[in-house]
């Protein structure tokens, strides 16, 4: 695993601000727990794991109007690891994208929340759950608004069993070739996978090195401490050459004492009495 | 609409007409956005690449990418144009053109060259004859396959006003003029270009010329065979195909593609549900292609004029 590596200098976030974020991704760990909860299926551990790196980018790092899905000059989010659709969920709900009332419909025959991304959930920009999709997908919105000539930066979030896929390096071969430096790749590392760890199945590591030599930026951050997030985010907007892949070192379940590392919450969601433990947990 | 002698006719490049037709897009209207996967020269959308370069990527060969590139492309309001070979614009990335590309709803144009078994030389590898049959499968897409150079220039000028996701099979051979030049095509809508009474051969793609030939072969020995030209694959016209069954009572399909999953399938299938009709379907029956000339394939695959006449005088 790679070590948090400060090659890029942090920078130093009002502390009103961290607050605000930490306080932010609890509450929303609590939305993703009781939406799965209701649902009685889902991926429980990778949305934990990613709902910090959602917390910075819809809270603080990205460009966009709720009240205004189609924006043209908005930032675009492409979530590529599509089975933490639920962490997406409850943070465009909060956002305002859609009535928190729809996130009791998640996975149920006629909603908008279908159990992963689409585009019939307003703020979604593209259909994804089939993994290796989302870095083509966002290199084609880099291009589109390139030719166009808008600022707009394109994020996408990959998970770190997904970087098996060969897909994933053809687009970041792509990005690179075409100089998308206004798109930037984050690699929610949890270093679990369905069959086990990713280390075992089918290792993936250095993956900063992978994409450095693929022609990227490369840095790596606790995927759960926003002072390093947003420094990272930053430091890639300010990079004119290349992409930038953040890797994002984080825990799957983070948050939940019980679920954390453990491969059972990949894919199911948690009982009612394992929801009051969490919740619990979690606090006010 | 002769069918010309069977001696040397002048054949007409389709890749040449698409390309032709991408540069006038490409003029009129300055979304339009062209991939590539290093098979340019090819497919010949060199030449929109070489008139609008800030327009053209050339996404190397990676087939995945980029159909996926092209949908992300898309949702910034670009029309975008995809062509490679039929095997790697269709085969390969059949899972990114389901789940990215038609599931999302974009409109995305697939142009795929060298379909079919008339690829010839460089063999199986290189020659898809799966691909209606996997397009016509996804929800809601357009499958077209035009039968010569008018055609082809015709209906990617209609692509450019048509929704969703559109598949359009192109084969390698220059094929014989079958339309006078400035013909109007509709998509959806089949040409009828013969009435028959005692057969109906609904063609598409190169088999339409040898199909109309086949007719003539006939028509000498007072057999009557009508030709519908079934350029949309998917949506199927489906009344000209009725209204043949109902006149003629046999209906032929001919397709250079499997006959699993093909037009015979699909009109095979409107016909058991609306007018049950004896049905022969020519098309390439349960096997891969091989290496070998065109004309040589052609002939073993029994789509020649000569090959379909005898076919079809046989069923009669």
């Amino acid at each position: 695993m790679e070590k948090e590596d400060f090659n890029f200098k942090p920078i130093q976030p009002p502390v009103e601000l961290i607050g605000k974020l930490t306080a932010k991704a609890r509450q929303l760990r609590k939305d993703v727990l009781v939406m799965l909860a209701k649902a009685g299926s889902g991926h429980t551990g990778g949305s934990l794991s990613a709902v910090d790196i959602l917390t910075a980018l819809y809270y603080y790092v990205l460009r966009h109007r709720p009240d205004e899905p189609d924006w043209p000059e908005r930032d675009r989010f492409v979530l590529s690891k599509g089975h933490a659709a639920p962490a997406l969920y409850a943070v465009l709900a909060d956002c305002g994208y859609f009535p928190r009332e729809h996130l009791e419909t998640l996975r149920r025959l006629g909603s908008p929340l279908q159990g992963h991304p689409c585009l019939c959930t307003t703020g979604v920009e593209i259909c994804t759950g089939s993994l290796g999709h989302g870095l083509s997908l966002a290199n084609g919105m880099a291009l589109g608004l390139r030719i166009d000539r808008k600022d707009s930066r394109v994020y996408a979030l990959l998970g770190d069993g997904e970087c098996e896929e060969g897909e994933v390096w053809e687009a970041a071969m792509s990005s690179a070739h075409f100089k998308l430096s206004r798109l930037t790749a984050i690699v929610d590392k949890n270093r679990l996978q369905i069959d086990g760890a990713t280390s075992e199945v089918m290792n993936i590591d250095p993956l900063d090195e992978k994409f450095r030599s693929f022609g990227w930026q490369a840095l790596v951050v606790d995927g759960h401490d926003f002072k390093q997030l947003l420094s990272a985010f930053r430091f890639a907007a300010q990079e004119r050459r290349c992409p930038t892949a953040i890797i994002a070192n984080t825990v799957k379940g983070k948050g939940v004492s019980f679920m954390e590392n453990n491969l059972e919450f990949h894919g199911r969601a948690p009982t009612e009495a394992e929801l009051k433990w969490a919740l619990a947990e979690l606090g006010k | 609409m002769g069918s010309g002698g069977t001696g040397q006719v002048e054949r007409f490049s389709l890749r040449s007409a698409y390309g032709e037709a991408l540069l006038e897009l490409g003029r009129r209207r300055k979304n339009v956005v062209v991939l590539d996967a290093d098979l340019a020269l090819s497919t010949k959308t060199v030449r929109f690449r070489k008139s609008f370069p800030s327009r053209f990527f050339d996404m190397g060969i990676a087939e995945a990418d980029m159909i996926d590139t092209a949908v992300g492309l898309a949702t910034t309001g670009k029309l975008v144009f995809v062509s490679t070979f039929a095997m790697f614009a269709v085969g390969k990335p059949w899972e990114q053109i389901r789940n990215s590309a038609a599931y999302s709803g974009v409109t995305l144009n697939i142009v795929a060259t060298h379909s079919g078994i008339s690829v010839g030389e460089d063999g199986s590898s290189h020659q898809c004859i799966e691909d209606i049959a996997l397009m016509r499968i996804i929800p809601g897409t357009t499958v077209i396959a035009p039968a010569d150079d008018v055609a082809t220039y015709a209906l990617v000028m209609k692509l450019a006003e048509h929704k969703g996701l559109s598949y359009m099979r192109l084969t390698r051979p220059n094929l014989p003029r079958i339309y006078p030049e400035g013909e109007s095509f509709e998509i959806g809508k089949a040409k009828v270009l013969k009435k028959g009474t005692q057969a109906t051969i609904v063609a598409t793609g190169s088999l339409v010329w040898p199909s109309l030939q086949a007719t003539d072969i006939l028509a000498e020995e007072g057999i009557s065979i009508g030709v519908i030209d079934m350029h949309t694959v998917k949506p199927l016209d489906s009344k000209p195909v009725i209204e043949a069954a109902e006149r003629t009572g046999f209906i032929v399909t001919a397709e250079e593609h499997t006959v699993i999953g093909g037009l015979g399938e699909a009109v095979a299938s409107l016909l058991a549900e609306h007018h049950p009709t004896r049905i022969k379907r020519i098309g390439i029956q349960n096997r891969f292609g091989e290496s070998g000339s065109c004309d040589e394939l052609m002939d073993l695959f029994g789509f020649t004029p000569e090959a379909i006449a005898r076919e079809i005088k046989e069923a009669l």
